[in-house]
């Protein structure tokens, strides 16, 4: 039986924008806008999206990081929503982020092995030389060199202080983990090790994953369901075969076939998006996708379209999910 | 066509607390006008050291032990810091792998956008305000005029690399140099940026040097590949040759190693081992260590390079197929 590890439900995140010389507050950028989801515990939810449309706030959100505008959070059936830092402390270790920008979450004047080192510190009774030990081996597992602990952040290639992101992540053994484009910056070569040791420490963990990526390649990879955002709003959750042999979304259609194929000079179909990227201060009224949609109608532009299930698993917002698309 | 920039015997070393190290060995290649160049190669095997040493911008304890970078005949190495700062971000741009490393945090994106314009093109600062939104927009940002106003911070990844993109292409360069520019984007708005870099070759003959590690995007922008392998260049073509005919086992490897997003989903085939470390003494070829199909003079001496009809390889395997004089000294 598959047990639910973590539930997500109707999670908003609003950061407000100041202006004028006061610096009041004028409006809101609705990063994530109402995400309900249900983690299973073991799997990988990729997560994909156009830039901006709020992946990075929902991982950091849901990992407690940052204080939620609406929502609720049910960790291993328990509330985390309203913890305070002191009680939360145990699920932090349990729960894990790989960021985004690796230079940005390194400290630039330690060195890497004692950040590492740092977090097992807090969390782990364990000597300074098991630490060390602890730290050594894990630099090994991500591709790494044991040389490599007593140098700065600044001494490594992009791809090598991303890797040292998913080492201090996977040091404290946690049971969840977001990947915010955690092998984005490897090349193919090192990206499928990772890869395959991500799914290897899975199985032998009962890790879960958040998977968050712009390369559907590594998506469909290692996902068991993925998850299409637009403009903080979900817009279809599928296993992963279906989202990608059979795509429901006209946004997850248009983003499926601008991906770039490996044939040199090869002129292919692209779905291309009119209209300009709007505006998530002000979304539009009714589908969040309507103002690029190629069949977006009336309907589209007044009502927002509900979430429902299209086939086992598979779900959509969208009025017209099921009829013949793009004919 | 003619040369814009020429690598010449590039080497670049470092010291660290192991000592003098030296990262790239002889690096040559060069790219024409209106060429896209793309270089790929495995994480840590030189491409961004070399990329910011075309820049004057290697890290303090880097330095360039030998070698000539030209451009338009002139070799960049031998201008003084203000002659070079005015090459930078004015002839030749770089849109930089981590856009926080480039980003500053304390300044709104709008100061960091116009800041250039004043100073390389004389704008005013507002001509330079006008034209940093209509650069905004170019690379696909909602909002251009509030984003004016906000701090990095306050953007999400992908948007930190267009802001990037957007300073990089201000001033018209005759080549930029994007290091990794497409990471944090969206298929959909990579393929807008890959058109507006692509518009920016057609009209004004800019020259391009990608490194990426996307196969696709290689595919579809480029001209010519240069693939690096442990601070060398191993295999150097045209795209077509090198996708449909890679000669080296590493560049054979890597692009085995791509995640396929349509057909039977396969377990990655991902090669075997990591690159040697900087320090460590390599007899023989560099790759061998790695190779499948390493033989005894793979291990004792390093291959030169072969080259047939422009597309160069260094491997060993060549030497049965080649004759003496196909054989470029290294
Ligand atoms: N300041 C430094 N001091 C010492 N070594 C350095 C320094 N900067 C880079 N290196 C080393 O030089 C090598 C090349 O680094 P570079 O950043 O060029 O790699 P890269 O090919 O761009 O890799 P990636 O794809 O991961 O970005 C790496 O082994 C790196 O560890
Ligand atoms: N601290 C902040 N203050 C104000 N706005 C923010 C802040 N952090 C994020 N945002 C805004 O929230 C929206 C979503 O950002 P987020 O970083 O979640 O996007 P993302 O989907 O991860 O994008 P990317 O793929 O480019 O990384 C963006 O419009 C961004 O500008
Ligand atoms: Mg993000
Ligand atoms: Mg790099």
């Amino acid at each position: 039986m598959p047990t639910t590890l973590f539930q997500v439900k109707n999670v908003k995140k609003h950061y407000p924008i100041k202006g004028g010389i006061l610096r009041r507050t004028k409006s809101e950028v609705k990063a994530v806008n109402g995400v309900s989801l249900e983690i299973t515990k073991g799997e990988t939810l990729g997560v994909v999206g156009e830039s901006g449309c709020g992946k990075s706030t929902l991982g950091r959100a849901i990992l407690g990081l940052e204080p939620l505008t609406e929502g609720q959070l049910i960790f291993a059936d328990q509330d985390i929503t309203q913890l305070s830092r002191r009680q939360l402390k145990p699920f932090k270790r349990e729960m894990q982020m790989i960021f985004q920008d690796p230079y940005a979450s390194l400290n630039p004047r330690q060195r890497i092995g004692a950040a590492i080192e740092e977090a097992i510190k807090i969390h782990n009774p364990m000597n300074a030389k098991q630490r060390r030990e602890k730290v050594l081996s894990l630099l090994e597992e991500v591709g790494l060199k044991r040389e490599h602990y007593g140098r700065f952040p600044h001494e490594f290639s992009g791809g090598q202080r991303q890797r040292i992101g998913i080492a201090r992540a996977l040091a404290l053994q946690p049971s969840f983990i977001v990947c915010d484009e955690a092998v984005s910056a490897l090349d193919v070569s090192v990206q499928a090790q990772v890869l395959n040791l991500l799914k290897k420490l899975q199985s032998k963990y009962e890790l879960t994953y958040l998977f968050i990526s712009h390369d559907l390649g590594v998506v469909r990879y290692i996902s068991d369901r993925v998850l299409v955002m637009y403009l903080g709003n979900m817009v279809e959750l599928a296993p992963s075969e279906a989202l990608y042999e059979n795509p429901v979304h006209p946004y997850t259609q248009a983003l499926l076939s601008a991906i770039p194929r490996t044939v040199p000079n090869k002129e292919r179909e692209r779905i291309k998006l009119m209209g300009e990227i709007p505006s998530p201060t002000d979304p539009p009224k009714g589908c969040a996708f309507h103002t690029r949609c190629p069949i977006a109608t009336e309907l589209c532009s007044q009502s927002k379209p509900e979430w429902r299930a299209v086939g086992e698993g598979h779900y959509a917002a969208c009025h017209y999910v099921g009829e013949e698309l793009n004919a | 066509m003619t040369d814009i920039l020429q690598i010449e015997n590039l080497n670049i070393h470092f010291r660290t607390a192991e000592g003098s190290l030296s990262a790239v060995h002889d690096l040559s290649f060069s790219v024409k006008k209106g060429e896209t160049v793309c270089v790929v190669g495995e994480s840590g095997c030189g491409k961004s050291i070399s990329a910011l040493s075309i820049m004057g911008l290697l890290p303090e304890n880097g330095h360039i032990a030998q070698g000539k970078i030209l451009f338009e005949g002139t070799d960049l190495l031998s201008l003084k810091p203000d002659q070079m700062r005015k090459m930078r971000g004015n002839k030749i741009s770089m849109v930089f792998q981590e856009p926080m490393t480039a980003l500053n945090p304390v300044f709104t994106i709008g100061y960091q956008l116009r800041e250039p314009l004043r100073i390389h093109q004389g704008f005013s600062k507002k001509q330079a305000h006008v034209k940093g939104i209509e650069l905004l927009k170019q690379v696909g940002l909602s909002l251009p005029e509030q984003r004016m106003k906000q701090y990095p911070h306050e953007l999400s990844g992908g948007m930190r690399q267009r802001v990037m993109i957007a300073m990089a292409l201000a001033c018209h360069p005759q080549i930029l140099i994007a290091d990794e520019p497409t990471t944090a984007l969206d298929v959909t708005i990579q393929a807008q940026i890959l058109d507006l870099i692509n518009d920016m070759k057609e009209q004004l003959g800019t020259s391009v040097v990608m490194i990426t590690h996307d196969m696709g995007v290689v595919a579809e922008t480029a001209d010519r590949v240069v693939v690096m392998y442990a601070g060398e260049i191993v295999e150097e073509g045209d795209v077509e040759t090198v996708f449909n005919d890679p000669q080296h086992p590493y560049t054979k490897g890597l692009l085995a190693s791509v995640p396929k997003v349509e057909g039977e989903l396969t377990q990655l085939q991902a090669i075997p081992g990591s690159l040697p470390n900087l320090g460590e003494a390599i007899v023989g070829c560099r790759f061998q260590s790695r190779c499948p199909f390493a033989m005894d003079i793979c291990r004792s001496q390093a291959p030169p390079i072969y080259e047939e009809n422009g597309h160069q390889t260094r491997c060993w395997m060549k030497e049965g197929e080649s004759i003496a004089d196909n054989i470029v000294p290294s």
